[in-house]
């Protein structure tokens, strides 16, 4: 459960939508057509891979739900949903399989 | 003989993104229905911010409770890879009108940027006119079916039991949404230098260990990037 106020819960949703904006808006509207430096455009290359690993990484292996304990059920779904990902590269089929396994692993383990 | 670009073709090259966004909205209300946003909330960061990753990053960040600036910087780094989408948008619709540029860029998402990117580089003498036509028209599927899934996720959201292990939903769908983009060994690189660092950091205060895990991380990516092109090169 999100523990902020609601104000603060407000200011996140205006600010990220205005960034979000922004950001989309950079070349179109206020940049143009200038050059950007290669190697910029190579680190914006990489900011989904570079952010979302890290972001999950925890919340597999110390799921808040069992404690912080890894949990094997929540471990083999997190795998499964990889591997179909990078074999199908299809999202929805990883979600769909990832979600069957956790399900699956729960009600055999527990 | 190819199709051309017109507002037609643009709803049809877009309706097999349904497929995601249904579920993915759907799954999105729910999520930050759970997290114990209201509805108001809900929708209105569906429809301010359209894009899926960073809402759930942001959600993610706010049940951690990292400050408000934390939140925000990891959801909006998230959001990067759209500059790059906006940059090559720039060659077909740089000379459309402002308010027109404008509302093209608050429904640039993942879909509409490549798909329309792709399209637009296949025949780059097509009008600007019909080209904007077609950028509105893969739109046309898109945008309201996510504000329309969010809502149902939101309003469905609330009444799921606990038993279904609901905390999982969301690592597996950041998952099942970078798996596919693990395009080559700069990539693979990437991704393990952030879950490597993250972990290693995660005693730093506010979730700024996955800052610093992201920006290394980042750096490792185009640097294996930049030493595979000059091989390719030489």
């Amino acid at each position: 459960m999100i523990g902020f106020e609601d104000t603060k819960i407000w200011l996140v949703i205006v600010l990220l939508g205005a960034g979000t904006f922004l950001i989309r808006f950079s070349f179109l509207g206020l940049i143009g057509d200038r050059e950007l430096p290669g190697w910029v455009l190579r680190m914006l290359r990489y900011t989904p891979v570079a952010v979302i690993p890290g972001l999950v990484a925890p919340l597999v292996l110390w799921p808040q739900a069992t404690g912080g304990n890894a949990d094997p059920s929540r471990l083999t779904a997190a795998g499964v949903t990889l591997l179909v990902g990078a074999v199908t590269k299809n999202v929805l089929a990883a979600i769909i399989c990832g979600a069957a396994t956790l399900y699956l692993m729960l009600w055999l383990v527990g | 003989m190819r199709k051309p670009l017109t507002f037609g073709q643009g709803v049809r090259d877009g309706l097999p993104f349904i497929l995601v966004i249904i579920p993915f909205g759907a799954l999105f209300g729910v999520v930050a229905t759970e997290a114990g946003l209201d509805l108001a909330q809900v929708m209105v960061m569906t429809v301010l911010v359209i894009a899926g990753a960073s809402q759930f990053a942001a959600i993610q960040q706010m049940v951690d409770s990292a400050p408000v600036i934390m939140v925000l910087a990891t959801s909006l780094a998230v959001n990067l890879r759209m500059a790059m989408y906006s940059a090559s948008l720039v060659p077909h619709l740089g000379k459309a009108p402002l308010w027109q540029r404008a509302v093209a860029a608050y429904f640039l998402v993942d879909q509409s940027g490549v798909m329309a990117a792709e399209k637009f580089d296949e025949a780059p003498e097509t009008p600007i006119r019909a080209k904007l036509a077609y950028f509105f028209g893969i739109i046309v599927p898109i945008a309201p079916l996510w504000y329309g899934a969010t809502w149902l996720g939101a309003v469905v959201g609330g009444r799921i039991p606990e038993s279904f292990a609901l905390d999982f939903a969301m690592p597996i769908t950041f998952l099942a949404m970078v798996a596919p983009m693990v395009k080559s060994l700069a990539h693979l690189a990437a991704a393990m230098t952030s879950v490597v660092l993250a972990l290693a950091l995660a005693w730093m205060p506010f979730g700024s260990g996955l800052l610093v895990a992201a920006i290394a991380a980042m750096v490792v990516g185009a640097l294996l990037d930049h030493l595979r092109e000059r091989r390719v090169a030489t």
